[in-house]
């Protein structure tokens, strides 16, 4: 408390707002460079971008973003006006509410809500809404189709993803995300505690849930359904110009970047590193948590650069069948590990 | 579907109605609680080209589905009146443009079948190089755009990425790329240049191995059978009833190659096996090309084994005049058989060209096909059907 506290909550406020407000644009930045531009590029022998910004072409991204502010604005003629341009507005905003909850140290949180998990959970699946709204908005059949596959898709995995995380609030026994990194912190691992007990050792199915659906939410591939770019040309953004295709943009790389910092908080152990207390925390735990969610971010991008999408129907089968009777079988092995030790 | 008064031409009535989607230009925010009428294409990414697919939904199942051909009609046959034989070459180039060489070989053919001449053995084994070259290249495009239509989109940059070897070896034998135009009445313009063959050799190596990526990335991958297999079923009886040819017609059960079944250039010497595939869906018509890139393969280090030394043209007259006759002409191409009905009146240039194209026989499915398909599988079957906008419009 005593970096935030000795200023006054006014300053405090604008400062977190400040942050919050630069991290995820900038989270999008560096997850769009890296794994978007270089990886993949690399994954398919390519380079990618060299050019701009003299070092591996880091400036491309920064030079997109400002060539789509200077894109004209288009509107379709027979779009619901006022839905069209709030779509975006509504899909990045859930984006920023999330990082509202995530801690980057003892004191680094926005807001320590009890709810933690749930509220991040629930205020990123907004981002539905935001989908419908531009696909409804735009007079698109092709955006149409988009964004109700995304709403029947996002709801189909909103549960797993939940599910997958219920495992770690029960071993955890509180649902406060700052809680939940605290006890992975004086954890232990059968009695010894020099490392805390991060809870990806018992929750490993609950990760893959948790990465598997949250692939589905973020509509990457293999479930990027909504967007798919040999069927629906781009979907739910079809109609998006510019400015607007810019906070799409920034939508889904930000979700992705937030997923990935919810990830390593739940089960990577968060900001925490063994033996890092104190102002010491507070400083190391956004760099710790940002190389803790690379790791997570790397893994959900890989599996977008390598497998083929899954049709509709498919992808729903996959969620029902499979992945909701293996998150309750996971939830019922916890509790009865919780009861029995 | 609603028959009032927005409709622009409301007294059609229900015999007609397939014709009445083809005209209904309103895509407008009307959304029937029934169909919905879907556009895809003329610029739609799924269509590589300008086919224009009007599509009827009854929420992502396909009710109906016409195919709308001709935004790129240009006329070849009718140009080919206007032209002398060896101008006719650069048109034909741009029939099937991935496979351009191919085209060349059966008009070619046909001119020297008029004239009575052959061209000599070693123009006949260069010319198949070329011909399975250019199968290769079409063949690896394919391979790595199927997974693309699927939704992967690592194999088409390996795909494009192997193609460019072959395609380097067609520029330098040929001096194009994409139109090589190498082809002459009696043989080649050029011999091959020092080193191709070895060159040749080590990139069909490269091919291979290239198939097995292909075998191992895309056909292994769980995802992919999913999306394929089941998909887009061709039966033998008829994909042969509405022309399909070549690779679809294989993946459909019929063992039907003119390579082997009617042999022309050097096929008949070189050993090499047909594949088909039982099933005749998306799965087997990927199973099938995959194949065939690596027969293709084999044949061509086959001929590279066997090719004879000596002239590549025979001897032909300053100025070529085709005697007075007709032919008929048909090879297998990459896309499937095609053909040329030729007629000459003993001009300098042909009296008349029918061009039988593969793409067009294979799209005329279409509407069989995609009856009762969702959405995501109308892009499968189209990138596996494997056509070229020019091939069909011509």
């Amino acid at each position: 408390m005593t970096l935030a506290l000795s200023i006054g909550w006014g300053s405090t406020l604008a400062i977190k707002t400040i942050v919050v407000l630069t991290v995820i644009p900038l989270g999008a930045l560096i997850l769009g460079y890296v794994f978007l531009l270089k990886m993949m590029s690399h994954m398919q022998s390519r380079l990618g971008p060299m050019d701009p910004g003299g070092f591996h072409g880091w400036y491309q991204l920064v030079g997109d973003g400002l060539k789509f502010l200077q894109k004209e604005d288009v509107m379709p003629a027979q779009a619901d006006r006022r839905v069209f341009a709030v779509a975006p507005a509504v899909v990045v905003m859930s984006t920023f509410l999330v990082f509202l909850v995530i801690p980057m140290g003892p004191d680094l949180v926005v807001k320590d809500l009890d709810v933690g998990v749930f509220y991040a959970l629930a205020v990123s699946s907004l981002s539905v809404v935001g989908v419908l709204m531009a696909g409804w908005a735009s007079a698109n059949k092709f955006a149409l189709l988009g964004a109700l596959r995304a709403a029947a898709q996002l709801i189909a995995y909103e549960l797993p993803l939940l599910l997958a995380v219920v495992g770690v609030v029960i071993q955890a026994g509180t649902m406060s995300l700052q809680g939940i990194v605290l006890s992975q912190q004086h954890g232990k691992i059968f009695g010894w505690g020099g490392l805390g007990e991060p809870f990806l050792l018992t929750q490993f199915v609950g990760l893959a849930l948790f990465l598997v659906a949250s692939q589905a939410e973020l509509t990457q591939t293999p479930f990027d359904m909504p967007v798919a770019e040999s069927e629906l040309v781009a979907g739910y953004m079809v109609e998006y110009t510019g400015f607007r295709f810019l906070f799409f943009f920034i939508g889904e790389f930000g979700t992705a970047f937030a997923f990935a910092a919810i990830a390593a908080t739940l089960f990577l152990g968060g900001w925490a590193i063994p033996g890092v207390h104190g102002d010491w925390a507070n400083i190391l735990g956004p760099p710790v948590l940002f190389a803790k969610l690379m790791i997570i971010a790397f893994f959900m991008f890989w599996v977008r650069f390598t497998y083929p999408r899954l049709r509709e129907d498919q992808l729903q089968a996959v969620a029902w069948k499979f992945l909701i009777p293996l998150g309750l079988a996971n939830i019922l092995l916890t509790g009865l590990f919780k009861v029995a030790f | 579907m609603s028959t009032t008064g927005e409709s622009p031409v409301p007294s059609l009535t229900v015999e007609r109605s397939s014709m009445r989607h083809l005209a209904d230009a309103q895509v407008g925010v009307e959304l029937d609680t029934g169909d919905m009428i879907l556009n895809l294409g003329p610029q739609h990414p799924a269509t590589h080209g300008t086919l224009r697919i009007v599509v009827r939904l009854d929420g992502e199942r396909v009710v109906s589905a016409d195919p709308v051909i001709g935004y790129m009609h240009r006329g070849y046959e009718k140009l080919t009146e206007f032209r002398t034989y060896p101008q006719v070459t650069t048109l034909i180039n741009r029939i099937d443009w991935l496979s351009s060489f191919a085209n060349e070989v059966p008009f070619m053919t046909a001119a020297e079948q008029l004239m009575a001449i052959e061209a000599p053995p070693r123009a006949v084994y260069i010319r198949t190089v070329l011909t399975e070259l250019s199968r290769i290249a079409t063949f690896l495009l394919f391979l790595g755009e199927m997974g693309l239509q699927v939704g992967a989109l690592t194999p088409a940059f390996y795909g494009f990425r192997d193609r460019e070897y072959v395609l380097n070896l067609i520029e330098a034998a040929t001096g194009g790329r994409f139109h090589p135009n190498f082809n002459r009445i009696g043989g080649l313009k050029d011999d091959l240049p020092w080193g191709w063959i070895a060159e040749c050799r080590s990139t069909m190596k490269v091919v291979l191995d290239a198939c097995d990526d292909f075998e191992d990335l895309v056909l292994g991958n769980e995802i992919f059978e999913a999306r394929t297999q089941g998909i887009g079923i061709i039966p033998a009886s008829v994909g042969a009833g509405y022309g399909v040819s070549g690779s679809n017609l294989r993946a459909s059960g019929v063992d039907w190659d003119l390579r082997r079944d009617r042999p022309y250039l050097a096929y008949p010497e070189v050993d090499f096996q047909v594949w088909t595939h039982p099933d005749g869906d998306s799965y087997s018509r990927y199973w099938v090309r995959l194949q065939e890139t690596r027969e293709a393969a084999r044949i061509v280090l086959q001929c590279l084994d066997q090719i004879p030394s000596g002239p590549i043209m025979a001897k032909v007259p300053r100025i070529i005049k085709v005697p007075e006759g007709e032919v008929w002409v048909e090879t297998e191409n990459p896309l499937g058989q095609m053909g040329y009905y030729v007629i000459s009146k003993g001009a300098t240039g042909p009296f008349r060209v029918k061009i039988r194209s593969a793409s067009f026989s294979n799209v005329s499915t279409l509407p069989w096909l995609l009856r009762g398909v969702y959405v995501p599988d109308v892009i499968t079957i189209l990138a596996s059907l494997y056509f070229i906008l020019g091939d069909i419009d011509r």
